[in-house]
């Protein structure tokens, strides 16, 4: 069992591109951590460099109160599991999982003790003598999973195990994985591009966005406080809808709090947060949209409107709605016409301000 | 391009059959000469049927020999072939799959160089370098040995290259998974680059062995010794004979003798040989 520490990492590459610029972080004994971010954010080329197969340009790395920069992976004890699994195409599952640990010459009854128990609990008994060639995409998934808790390593690293796999056994195997790390209570580290699978598994996620940390925190805490505009629209689906300040008609609204119109630029509302409502609430925000589109989903409604005096936007983030466009997520199946005038308000406390470059969140 | 035109499927078996009766046909006569008493051979008029004298050629051919212009029984020179054919063949997947290993995983100076150089040697087969070859090989005294036969062929950048694609399309991942479950470049190599490369090695193996098997100038030339020769070269010492009549109908037997260990080495590994050239699924 081990806590993992960065301190400062960066990572250069020859041609000069700075992929990490620059990241501290802790991830507690027993905690899963989550790396998330647009692709290209370098949060895979962050977990290669815990895991030693990219070097580190410059800070530490920490394992279990090791520093880790100059040693090889199979020395950091550390177990990855991969994006297309990399099992060995030519090892039954139980050699694919007996590998390492052969290696590492482990007495052969040993090995099989560790393999039988994870074969249990991945329920590949019965699969042990196939070829990864003959298992499916979900199975193969747990070989991948059973070559790492075998090792029975101080951390997990998963690289995008999941994004092979169908939606459906997608959310399967995020609850197997979740439910198997709590029983072993491994440290891990997981990189997703996928925000509802970083929300449903971290215990501490990390935000990042071009070789940066954008927040790092308690998943609910990001997103009912996210600290930029670009955390704001980047957890959370539908995306939180964000507009200029600038604007007369919203600056209006805000007429009493100076501080809100001076350094404030932008201001945003999660689509869950407007109420349809002929009303306004005091203190809150009401805006009038014309409905341009509707997605009915069943246990909810999207509602897309545009916002009749401004066509402005917020510059474009990953994720972020055209200018002028707003979304509204209603319960229900019950929605108004296309074409329809509608007016959506959102209470005081649900409102979200940001600086005017979007780096700084401003609360009310 | 799935059209159902019956002249065009005519057409198409018509030019092939003509083609594979081009080919085929001097090989029925040779197999047709082999059964033949000389006399019949060297007659002028070759019979399209088969003769009574099979056995006989055939005998003579492995066991005794021809006259004295061939010394040597067909059996000696078809081990010579086959010990020089085998040891072309695993030599240069030996070393084209070491030097292709070291070109796609690991980062030396002049790595590019290094595959350069080997892509240039593509242009230089022994006809061109056979002087300097010669030389080289005399001086190291291996001429009329099989070391002599064998050595300076190996180098094969044909199998470099061959081999530097099929790595190429390993994934990166299994070698990440690798260096994690703690197995070095030796081990990587040995668990699991070399069982996946098993059936480009058996391709390569057909392509190399039949290369050394049809290799004449080179034995040609380093061979003085009648033992030491192999069967290419030794059914052209069967023909030229300075005051006798060649027997025509023990260099064709020796002929189709030559032929079939290639065929043998084609029919029992065609099956991993195309595989190996067309598989993509790894």
């Amino acid at each position: 069992m081990a806590n993992v520490v960065l301190r400062d990492v960066r990572k250069t590459y020859l041609g000069g591109f700075e992929a990490i610029k620059g990241i501290d972080f802790e991830v507690g004994d027993g905690q899963f951590c989550v790396l998330v971010g647009p692709s290209g954010c370098g949060k895979s080329t962050l977990l290669r460099m815990v895991a030693g197969l990219e070097t580190i340009t410059s800070g530490d790395i920490d394992i279990g109160g090791r520093i880790v920069n100059q040693i090889e992976p199979a020395d950091r004890d550390i177990a990855m599991v991969f994006q297309n699994y990399a099992l060995y195409p030519h090892m039954s599952v139980y050699n694919n999982m007996a590998y390492g640990l052969r290696n590492r010459r482990m007495p052969e009854p040993e090995i099989d003790t560790r393999v039988q128990e994870a074969a249990r609990i991945l329920e590949l008994t019965t699969m042990l003598d196939r070829k990864p060639k003959q298992l499916s995409g979900g199975q193969r998934q747990r070989v991948a999973m059973g070559r790492a808790i075998v090792r029975q390593p101080k951390v997990f690293l998963f690289d995008e195990p999941l994004s092979n796999l169908d939606a459906k056994l997608r959310i399967a195997m995020r609850v197997e994985i979740r439910k198997l790390q709590r029983r072993l209570q491994t440290t891990s580290i997981y990189v997703t591009h996928d925000q509802l699978e970083a929300m449903t598994l971290a215990d501490i996620l990390v935000v990042m966005n071009s070789g940066r940390v954008e927040q790092i925190g308690n998943p609910l805490d990001i997103y009912q406080k996210p600290a930029t505009t670009f955390v704001a629209s980047f957890i959370g689906a539908p995306p939180m809808n964000l507009m200029p300040l600038r604007s007369d008609e919203i600056r209006a609204q805000f007429a009493g709090d100076s501080r809100a119109t001076s350094e404030a630029g932008i201001l945003g509302i999660r689509p869950e947060d407007f109420i349809i409502s002929s009303e306004t609430i005091a203190g809150g925000i009401a805006l009038d949209l014309t409905v341009e589109a509707i997605e009915r989903v069943g246990a909810e409604t999207f509602i897309y409107g545009t916002r009749q005096h401004e066509i402005q936007g917020v510059a474009a983030n990953p994720g972020e709605l055209p200018p002028g466009e707003v979304i509204v997520r209603i319960p229900g199946a019950v929605a108004p016409a296309i074409g329809e005038r509608i007016k959506a308000v959102a209470p005081r406390e649900n409102l979200h301000l940001f600086s005017a470059d979007g780096r700084q969140r401003i609360d009310l | 391009m799935v059209e159902h035109r019956p002249w065009n499927d005519i057409i198409a078996y018509a030019i092939l059959t003509l083609g594979v009766f081009i080919v085929a046909f001097p090989v029925y006569v040779a197999m047709i000469a082999s059964t033949h008493d000389a006399a019949t051979v060297v007659g002028g008029r070759m019979p399209l049927s088969l003769g009574g004298h099979a056995l006989e050629n055939y005998y003579r051919a492995i066991f005794v020999g021809g006259s004295r212009t061939a010394p040597e029984p067909v059996g000696r020179l078809l081990l010579n072939s086959f010990i020089s054919a085998i040891g072309i063949a695993v030599g240069k997947i030996c070393i084209s799959i070491l030097s292709a290993y070291a070109v796609v995983y690991f980062r030396f100076p002049f790595r590019k160089t290094a595959f350069w150089i080997i892509f240039v040697t593509l242009m230089l087969p022994v006809e061109v370098r056979i002087y300097p070859t010669y030389k080289v090989v005399a001086d190291l005294r291996m001429l009329d040995t099989y070391a002599g036969l064998i050595l300076p062929l190996i180098a094969s950048a044909t199998g470099t290259l061959l081999f530097r694609q099929f790595f190429m399309t390993v994934p990166d991942e299994l070698l990440e998974a690798s260096r994690i479950d703690g197995a070095g470049p030796f081990r990587f190599f040995w668990d699991t680059l070399l069982p996946l490369s098993v059936t480009t090695i058996a391709a390569l193996f057909v392509i190399q062995f039949i290369y050394g098997w049809n290799q004449y100038l080179w034995p040609l030339l380093i061979t003085t010794q009648d033992s030491m020769q192999t069967i290419v070269t030794g059914i052209k010492k069967m023909l030229v004979t300075t005051d006798e009549l060649a027997e025509w109908q023990l260099a064709m037997a020796t002929a189709v003798l030559a032929m079939l260990p290639p065929v043998a080495v084609v029919i029992f590994m065609q099956r991993l040989f195309v595989r190996g050239l067309v598989e993509t699924e790894k």
